[in-house]
């Protein structure tokens, strides 16, 4: 399953997306949840019983400011988060 | 020779009519701005607006229009501007503006009706760098515009009443409209309205601090746009950014048709 | 002070946004004929349904606004059905709540996503041939793509922003001083159709249509430019998590045809048509989830 959190407002596009197949068996040890500096991963049990990771409710809706940090307008070679999840279940959509 | 910049922003229009007075001098000390027009577009299409703007200014500082020599527009309706013989983008214009009037500012905060944004500027007031959130209400003076409404306070007596909270609520609704009905149902709850002011005000300052931080804070901050007129914006800034000063200018409304009207007597150069 | 802003805040005026709560049961049958019933109860920000389901089957369901609490709003809901076919507590045997207010359903034994639980009773209201579903609630808007047993594969939820959601409908509403029932119909009334509204949020979307209105457009046509800018707004989102044959709408915006039909055209796709209210297709997923689990605990005691 690909779970997308985020929204896409007037401004743009702002969602992280989720292979959930790729997350289940985390081959990078959940390296997404001390890679994050805001600390927005965390580990649930989804509606089909499996533990996956995905964005903390509270930053959904906050995405273009929460990962601003991370992505300076001048440029930013690799993200924190999609660096870690080296099984390359992570996504950023801007 | 006088130059003019126009700056046609969502809620008004504004017209810096600047005159060239000394060649040799410094910078700071070559121009002199012969007038400051704001005018509110009320029933009038943009172009007609900027038209009467124009003409209001050009009267009240007894300027015939064809001592004019260049007229620069910028703002979200710039191309609207039929008499203008060139457009710059707002991040062009305020950096322009705002360096002018502080040689030192390299960090430039524009908050207006509808958009908000952080500009980085070199030490001649050429942008570097932006980085804003348009087209979303939530991150400019219109958010906290609608909630003064449902407050039933102006945006200036919503301001002051921000300064007497030093309570922190945080508002879980980022989009302006489902803001209302959660301002609606604090009110509802008792929450003194100064804390429902200031709760308001820290959002849009940490949704423009967020943009700012994108293109990094350096050198003096300079806060230009209407939103600098509302102290308890300022003071949330200052706090979101993590700063101790922010420069306020005098009119802050008119930075960026002050800078459009710079460039518009460099480019006579 | 307070009582005082609160009472301008809401002064008495017609609400044109208003929208019609309902029950209905399937007087065909009897639910203590059933082994098995489940209810499954969807609390969202503005609509709370209660639905019962006998044996894996549709038998009644509630729809009524939101009050000011999930857990009143829930037992309100589901008590109106209860009411309706003589039914008590008791007499169901589980019941999964979903919805934003899921967590606070009382008496509920398990708690599920509405994007689980949309998909699911799309799976069931349309047939397992769904694959695409969209769902414009009350003040969030989820685009869904499922397999043929109605689990979920791909899925967004936009619920930060006004714009595409029942909420911005209202917004339009209110505005132009029309019930809420009559702008699909209205937005086709017009000689022809107008660009859709440019601004995406609600806030400029709203300053844009009155501008509109000063330029000399009629009621009608702004309410067919707005019809169409939400329509283009929600197929971008369905393109994010791909569009495929099989396409089925549910919430409240479902009945609004002048969105629906605006998207089938940007789609080039018809929607699944269904003779079952859009609005229950959470709490009915929710039902048919507690079914489900019954079913495999009876068996796991059989065996």
């Amino acid at each position: 399953m690909i779970a997308n959190y985020g929204y896409k407002d007037g401004s743009g596009d702002y969602y992280i997306s989720i292979d959930t197949d790729r997350c289940i068996d985390c081959a990078a040890g959940r390296a997404c949840l001390t890679a994050c500096p805001k600390e927005m991963f965390e580990i649930i049990t989804d509606d089909y019983d499996d533990e996956v990771a995905c964005i903390k409710q509270a930053n959904r809706r906050s995405l273009a400011y929460d990962c601003a940090d991370c992505k300076p307008s001048g440029g930013y070679a690799s993200l924190p988060c999609t660096t870690a999840c080296t099984p390359g279940a992570l996504k950023h959509s801007w | 020779m006088i130059t003019a910049g126009i700056d046609m922003g969502s809620r008004s229009v504004k017209v810096v009519l600047l005159e060239q007075i000394n060649v040799d001098s410094a910078p700071q000390l070559q121009y002199a701005v012969k007038k400051a027009h704001l005018m509110m577009p009320g029933e009038l299409d943009a172009d007609q607006a900027a038209e009467r703007a124009f003409s209001e200014a050009l009267a009240a500082a007894g300027v015939a229009r064809d001592d004019v020599k260049s007229v620069f527009a910028t703002g979200a309706g710039r191309k609207q501007v039929a008499f203008a013989t060139e457009g710059v983008t707002e991040m062009t214009a305020g950096a322009k503006g705002a360096v002018y009037m502080y040689p030192n500012a390299r960090t430039v905060v524009d908050v207006g009706a509808e958009e908000g944004r952080g500009i980085k500027t070199d030490a001649e007031g050429k942008a570097v760098d932006f980085a804003g959130n348009e087209k979303c209400a939530a991150g400019a003076g219109s958010f906290a515009e609608a909630m003064s409404r449902a407050l039933q306070l102006t945006l200036a007596e919503f301001g002051e009443a921000s300064l007497k909270s030093d309570r922190t609520i945080p508002m879980n609704a980022q989009c302006t409209v489902f803001a209302e009905s959660e301002v609606v149902s604090l009110i509802h709850s008792s929450t003194p309205k100064e804390d429902i002011a200031k709760a308001v005000l820290d959002a849009v300052a940490s949704r423009v601090c967020a943009m700012v931080r994108r293109v990094g804070i350096e050198g003096e901050v300079v806060l230009i746009g209407g939103m600098a007129h509302n102290p308890g914006f300022v003071k949330s800034l200052k706090g979101a950014m993590g700063v101790d000063a922010v420069s306020l200018p005098d009119l802050p409304e008119f930075v960026s048709a002050l800078g459009c009207a710079l460039i518009a007597a460099e480019r006579q150069h | 002070m307070n009582a005082q802003v609160a009472e301008a805040v809401a002064p008495e005026k017609k609400e044109f946004w208003r929208w019609q709560e309902n029950t209905w049961v399937d007087e065909s049958k009897d639910w203590r004929d059933a082994k098995i019933v489940t209810c499954g109860i969807d609390v969202g920000s503005v609509s709370s349904q209660a639905v019962i389901v006998c044996d894996g089957e549709l038998y009644g369901y509630n729809s009524m606004r939101t009050g000011n609490n999930s857990p009143d709003s829930a037992k309100n809901a589901l008590q109106g059905v209860m009411d309706k076919c003589g039914m008590k507590l008791e007499d169901i045997t589980y019941v999964v709540g979903t919805g934003y207010g899921r967590v606070n359903v009382p008496f509920a034994h398990k708690a599920i996503t509405e994007i689980a639980c949309h998909a699911r009773g799309a799976n069931y209201m349309g047939g397992n041939k769904v694959r695409t579903i969209l769902d414009m609630g009350g003040q969030d808007c989820k685009a869904i793509h499922c397999d043929e047993k109605g689990k979920v594969t791909n899925f967004l939820m936009n619920d930060k922003c006004a714009a595409g959601t029942g909420r911005g409908m209202e917004v339009i509403s209110d505005l132009m001083q029309i019930p809420i029932g009559e702008l699909g119909p209205r937005s086709f009334d017009v000689r022809e159709e107008p660009e859709a509204v440019s601004s995406v949020c609600v806030v400029f979307a709203k300053s844009e249509a009155l501008a509109l209105l000063k330029a000399g457009y009629t009621k009608n046509m702004v309410i067919a430019a707005y019809c169409q800018a939400m329509a283009e707004r929600v197929v971008s989102l369905l393109e994010r998590i791909g569009v495929e044959e099989g396409f089925f709408i549910t919430g409240g915006i479902a009945k609004n045809p002048g969105v629906v039909k605006r998207i089938e055209r940007l789609l080039g796709i018809q929607a699944i048509d269904t003779q079952i209210d859009s609005q229950i297709a959470g709490a009915l997923g929710a039902a048919l989830f507690g079914y489900t689990l019954m079913q495999k605990q009876g068996a796991a005691k059989a065996a």
